[in-house]
């Protein structure tokens, strides 16, 4: 009886001693981002003191700084503006195909289903030095088209992936019972399938979005110019001049992108995981 | 309309999108391997296997290549037991679960490269905040204090570190979703039989979620093996490229050295992995289609 208990408290210690050390361990650099960002500039390089706290009172310099003398805004304005074209064009393509896929082609659906998935798993790294010389021949380089053009390929594949699995879920009779009332299969696509599945279009499109946020090969190769940058790269590369790292700024910086980001996802995380899972778990 | 002309005519552009912004590359990616690209030069000579042949003698390449399979194998060893104990935590419910996995999922959900830039501040040669409390235990002294990405074995140890901490949170909410859909009654049933907390881990648990591990592993390498972000923001493959991997070689060989073959010749590298992983993931697809 006390043995079962002592083994029940020792149980519940370790199972919170994992939680807690493992959400220190993950989550540290965001409460290190934060400070650093709030910290003024002697507190944040002075060695003596205990580096967790406030040893000043917190100032606004950094953040200044960042939105003042910085691109930081433009930067953001690039990422908002390449990410809701790239939302477009993959939703314009994606949902269709998803849909065909998922109803129309039967067994081949499945097939083509499972390889346009594949080809999510070609990274940028392969396929980044042939693209700037097709970027270059389009007389694309330096610009943001360059990457509204390139996004989709990833995003695409993902969200036909997505979505494929969402509209499985809605029963084919839905359909058929529209087009026994006159709707032709495109129309009962059109005026049934989309509007019921909302949820699926917006998990697609907050997915598409923060991937194209989380981008990092192809803006650096393709982007040269300052003002140009998406956030993903201006903040790591072109925060620093010279050598000089204006931590406060660059961790605000951080900060203040990764933040609305990471509450979106999560709010869709449960979708998203259904995605990876390719079937594995029922 | 034939249902299936209409079929063809709704995926047919989402496909040609892919195959023109990924299969053209692609095709290029060995087509240049095999010629003489250069950015600044506009003809095409075939070269044969010269490329690859420059590529294999040189001694950067062939320590990015072992310096590739230390960060990945080092990497996916880490994730994998880190992972399962993180998700093993988090099964049942419990009160404050949904603030423990936003606070554990940010590594995740941030942009990479910012994630990264947090990383080089904490692991900075001068204000780590890693040597303050190292120091302040009186662990190392004050001017002896580690160089994090300064010195090749504790430079790797730190991409390794950073590449982990990023991956970890996606891998256990995929082994999460395994271990959720297993059904209640048969760790209970085991638990009546007299099965210990650790017998059912390993004889009952952990086999039933085996294909969600490989399916969390399979997507660790490839995004371990082909990354180059971490290295590029914490240590640009230095010292002396001891944490050079391909993709940052292909990088530097073709961007910034404007050898777009040697470059595509490096990544062609990536190749056979990624074959091997897609395999392996059309198995587990195929395993799940047909029980």
């Amino acid at each position: 009886m006390v043995q079962g208990r002592v083994r029940e408290i020792f149980g519940k210690v370790t199972h919170w001693a994992v939680l807690v050390g493992f959400s220190v361990l993950l989550a540290f650099p965001f409460y290190w981002m934060f400070i650093s960002t709030f910290k003024r500039t002697n507190d944040l390089y002075n060695l003596k003191i205990n580096p967790f706290i406030f040893n000043e009172k917190p100032t606004l310099e950094h953040l200044r700084l960042l939105f003042n003398d910085t691109l930081y805004l433009r930067w953001l304005g690039n990422t908002v503006v390449v990410g809701a074209l790239v939302v477009f064009i993959t939703l314009l393509l994606s949902v269709p195909a998803a849909y065909a896929l998922a109803r129309l082609t039967g067994r081949w659906g499945q097939r083509l289903g499972i390889g346009i998935f594949l080809t999510y798993l070609v990274p940028p790294t392969l396929l980044f030095l042939p693209l700037s010389r097709v970027i270059a021949s389009l007389g694309l380089q330096d610009s943001l088209w360059s990457l509204v053009l390139v996004y989709p390929s990833f995003t695409i594949p993902f969200s036909t992936w997505l979505l494929m699995g969402f509209f499985k879920s809605i029963p084919p009779e839905l359909e058929d019972a529209a087009m026994v009332d006159g709707l032709t299969r495109f129309g009962a696509f059109l005026k049934l399938v989309i509007p019921i599945s909302t949820s699926g279009i917006l998990t697609v499109t907050i997915f598409t979005f923060t991937l194209v946020t989380q981008e990092f090969v192809y803006a650096l190769t393709f982007i040269s110019s300052e003002s140009r940058q998406m956030v993903g790269v201006g903040v790591p590369i072109f925060l620093v001049r010279g050598d000089v790292y204006y931590w406060g700024s660059l961790m605000a910086a951080c900060l203040i992108t990764s933040l609305p980001i990471a509450l979106l996802y999560d709010l869709f995380l449960d979708r998203f995981i259904a995605g990876f899972t390719v079937g594995a778990v029922k | 309309m034939s249902s299936r002309k209409l079929g063809a005519a709704m995926f047919l552009p989402a496909i040609l999108y892919v195959l023109a912004v990924i299969g053209v590359p692609f095709t290029l990616a060995f087509i240049y391997s095999v010629g003489d690209v250069k950015i600044a030069s506009v003809g095409y000579h075939f070269v044969g296997l010269e490329n690859f042949r420059s590529v294999l003698r040189s001694p950067t390449f062939r320590r990015s290549l072992f310096d590739s399979v230390v960060f990945t194998v080092g990497t996916q060893i880490i994730v994998l037991v880190g992972s399962t104990i993180l998700a093993l935590a988090l099964k049942e419910k419990f009160r404050g679960r949904g603030l423990v996995r936003f606070l554990i999922l940010l590594p995740w959900v941030a942009p990479v490269s910012l994630g990264a830039i947090g990383w080089k501040w904490i692991l900075d040669s001068l204000y780590s905040v890693i040597n303050w409390v190292l120091i302040a235990m009186h662990l190392v002294r004050p001017y002896d204090a580690p160089m994090w990405l300064g010195e090749p074995v504790l430079a790797m140890m730190s991409v390794i570190g950073v590449e982990s901490w990023r991956l970890l949170p996606f891998s256990t909410v995929i082994l999460l979703a395994g271990l959720t859909a297993i059904p209640r009654d048969i760790p209970e049933a085991a638990a009546v039989d007299g099965a210990g907390f650790w017998r059912t881990m390993f004889q009952i648990t952990i086999p039933m979620i085996l294909p969600i591990i490989n399916v969390a592993v399979l997507f660790g390498v490839i995004f371990t093996f082909t990354d180059m972000t971490v290295v590029y923001i914490l240590t640009r493959g230095g010292p002396y490229d001891t944490t050079q991997v391909l993709p940052s070689l292909a990088f530097f060989t073709g961007v910034l050295g404007g050898d777009l073959a040697e470059g595509a010749a490096i990544s062609i590298f990536l190749v056979p992995l990624l074959v091997a992983v897609a395999y392996l993931m059309l198995r587990v697809a195929h395993r799940s289609e047909v029980t």
